[in-house]
């Protein structure tokens, strides 16, 4: 993502980048970023808990006005739970599926929409 | 408890899977830097994510170095949307995609007058593209482009 946002800040757009992977993102150093202590799949906050993603992303977004070095890092001060445990948890654990090269739909339903006659086209056609 | 160091433990995976040992991208030298010109509550502000979002009727991303991208209406209904990613646990995402996806979050404050706008165009891709290259020479041109038709202001970028 860092790749993207140093691209695009270079083309002349401010960017900010999220991050729950800090040594990730320390090593891309894209122009800004926001960094919430949170298990990956949660960048931007818990699920349905709109007033923490609300709080979250105004905390965030602040560090487009806050940040005025390149590669500067905002720690957004949220807390995950008390305990620290799902660090632990996390790091044994692995979530990777193999690497398939077919549209992976998230259900069937998905997939009979996208194939009905009439649907959207494949969106890149150099895409493999 | 400090934050986990994803790298050692990548490496230790892709190492155990046979794979030729991950390349991160080091990127010593400092980043480019565009000064930001109008507060928030007067700026457009483009959303992106990695964490593999599509709309239901759309392609879904497949999980082989997938560098394409969804385009979603800034106005879709959260309820449409999906997701499709190897690399993350998607349980709590397909509950509330905001967890990765923002866009409710953005909509209400946008609403508020905390921000002054949304590009009509999110987009939606995958992380996790085992070529740094391709991603440099092929995506991420092709997002900026969309960008800077989309004459946004400010650009949010989530990954997973």
């Amino acid at each position: 993502m860092g790749l993207i946002a140093r691209h695009a800040e270079a083309a002349g757009i401010p960017t900010l980048c999220m991050s729950s992977a800090l040594d990730i993102t320390r090593a891309v150093n894209p122009p800004r970023a926001a960094f919430l202590d949170f298990p990956l799949g949660h960048t931007t906050g818990k699920p349905d808990e709109p007033e923490l993603q609300r709080a979250i992303l105004l905390a965030a977004l602040a560090a487009f006005s806050e940040l005025r070095e390149p590669g500067g890092v905002t720690m957004l001060p949220f807390r995950w739970s008390e305990d620290e445990a799902w660090k632990l948890e996390l790091a044994a654990g692995d979530f990777r599926s193999p690497r398939l090269d077919t549209p992976q739909y998230q259900d069937d339903s998905d997939r009979e929409r996208a194939q009905r006659p009439g649907a959207a086209p494949a969106p890149c056609p150099r895409c493999r | 408890m400090e934050p986990i160091a994803y790298m050692p433990s990548i490496n230790a995976m892709y190492a155990a899977l046979g794979y030729p040992a991950y390349r991160w991208v080091v990127n010593a030298e400092p980043p480019p830097w565009q000064p930001v010109r109008k507060p928030l509550a007067r700026s457009r502000l483009g959303l992106l994510a990695s964490g593999g979002i599509y709309v239901t009727g759309q392609v879904a991303f497949h999980f082989k170095d997938d560098a394409s991208f969804r385009v979603i209406h800034a106005d879709v209904d959260t309820r449409d949307l999906r997701t499709a990613h190897f690399a993350y646990d998607q349980t709590d995402a397909r509950r509330d995609p905001n967890v990765v996806f923002p866009l409710d979050t953005l909509r209400r404050l946008v609403g508020e007058g905390v921000l002054g706008a949304l590009s009509p165009h999110a987009y939606g891709f995958m992380g996790g593209i085992y070529s740094a290259r391709r991603v440099q020479e092929d995506l991420a041109p092709r997002l900026t482009e969309r960008l800077l038709a989309d004459e946004v202001d400010l650009a949010l970028l989530v990954p997973v």
